[in-house]
């Protein structure tokens, strides 16, 4: 329920009371509610639950997180796999 | 799709499992609270990967199982009424109240509808001005700014003949109630990554003081879940107890302070019901006397319906990670997802649903 869904930012339309925008997930793409991330623009990514963006996605965080754990996998990658099944 | 494939990477996600194996070196019982998250172990196996002095209980954190009977007996009764449209997120629609369910109430004739956004029902409203549209609205801090948004959207434009009947609860006072019981046996929480994306986690610093417990913000893919894992075997293990985000490219330590301002602009904070766990002080959020004229509860009467829960579901336990869903004699067998006894079969990330989806092979194996 609480599932949230990063798309990215197509265009963005002010209607009177409301922000919104079109959001690309994959190959979908939705009419989403933006009022709540004033900050972001077309071409950002956006987590959104239930029809609203409820944040902007932190492009430098995900690529600090990612190059961290990305290092971690290399660095797995040149030791034998001991376990050859994978989850999936 | 980027910001997910990634983070779904079986390379990474075996290095994170080496490097929980090399520094966890005693027993721990980690809780994620969100059902999201639980649902994402179960699917992709991660508590059968981590070392067995890891075990991972799941915690109250799915919407859909938490919300009390009486609100579902209240949403069937006013299903059954020819002029009122009842308005719901999908997986409601099973949710055994005490007699029935919406889906049941929906086969007989009742207008039952389905959507994924709150802004839908003031469509619906607007189309259907001389029948009462009610949308039940439920859900946790992730869900309340746009169902606050779609209850002051509908004053703004005076429609009159929207209402909502609203069962919102928070997750830092469950957290309170779960470490003051005295069966709790959690060392560690995962806190739900979406919730503190709109409330960020400056609340949950005063849990991990007060309860000596190391709490990180997780994401919910399975890369994510492994790497909160080992963030908070590492502070175990170090006797250290703080608040750490893992989930950082979502979440940061205010939270979203526009979708904050939406909540209590519509709602404040009192006393609720959770199903399974009871009344929890300060625990949900309901309409504020300002947006009374919404508040489908006031408006229809329904302040008095009661309900007692069934003796034989043990979701209680379950929800309060003191027993898994295994654990109950009815699993699998008097309760499935096509019919639960109890809410934690009905949604996807409720813990027996998800038992039952990825693990029920095994019990029968083993059975």
């Amino acid at each position: 329920m609480c599932l949230a869904i990063p798309g990215k930012i197509l265009s963005c339309d002010e209607l009177g009371f409301a922000r919104a925008g079109r959001v690309q997930f994959g190959g979908i793409v939705r009419e989403v509610r933006l009022d709540f991330v004033p900050e972001a623009n077309t071409g950002d990514y956006v987590m959104v639950h239930v029809g609203f963006a409820i944040s902007k996605v932190d492009e430098s965080e995900a690529k600090r997180t990612y190059e961290l754990l990305a290092q971690m996998g290399a660095l797995e990658g040149e030791l034998p796999a001991n376990d050859p099944e994978t989850s999936s | 799709m980027k910001y997910l494939d990634e983070y779904r990477d079986a390379r990474i996600a075996r290095a994170l499992l080496a490097e929980i194996a090399q520094n966890v070196h005693r027993p721990c019982v980690l809780m994620e609270i969100c059902g999201g998250q639980t649902h994402t172990i179960m699917r992709y196996g991660l508590d059968e990967l981590l070392p067995k002095t890891v075990e991972l209980v799941h915690g109250p954190g799915c919407p859909v199982c938490v919300t009390p009977l009486e609100t579902i007996d209240k949403a069937l009764e006013l299903a059954s009424h020819p002029e009122i449209i009842l308005v719901s997120y999908g997986d409601m629609l099973r949710v055994p109240g005490s007699r029935s369910d919406l889906f049941r109430v929906k086969a007989l004739g009742g207008d039952v509808r389905i959507v994924y956004s709150p802004t839908e029902t003031l469509r619906i409203a607007r189309q259907n001005p001389e029948r009462k549209v009610v949308f039940l609205a439920i859900g946790f801090e992730t869900t309340a700014p746009a169902n606050a948004m779609a209850i002051q959207q509908a004053r703004q434009e005076r429609i009159g003949n929207f209402s909502a009947l609203v069962s919102h609860v928070l997750v830092p006072p469950a957290i309170r109630a779960l470490m003051t019981s005295p069966d709790c046996r959690v060392s560690g929480f995962i806190a739900p990554g979406h919730v503190c994306t709109v409330m960020g986690y400056e609340e949950y610093e005063k849990l991990a003081e007060d309860f000596r417990v190391p709490i990180v913000v997780g994401g919910f893919e399975p890369v994510d879940l492994l790497q909160a894992v080992l963030m908070l075997v590492r502070q175990l293990e170090s006797g250290t107890a703080k608040v750490e985000n893992q989930y950082a490219r979502s979440v940061n330590y205010r939270g979203n302070v526009a979708a904050q301002r939406a909540v209590e602009e519509v709602f404040e904070i009192s006393d609720q019901k959770w199903r399974g766990i009871g009344v929890i002080p300060q625990s949900g959020l309901r309409i504020r006397e300002e947006y009374g004229d919404y508040d489908g509860s006031r408006i229809f009467g329904l302040a008095s319906i009661t309900a007692e829960e069934p003796a034989e579901c043990i979701s209680a336990q379950v929800l309060q990670g003191l027993r898994k869903p295994t654990d109950c004699p009815a699993f699998a067998m008097r309760c499935t997802p096509h019919n639960p006894l109890g809410a934690p079969m009905v949604s996807s990330e409720g813990a027996c649903a998800a038992y039952y989806n990825y693990r029920r092979n095994l019990v029968r194996v083993e059975g």
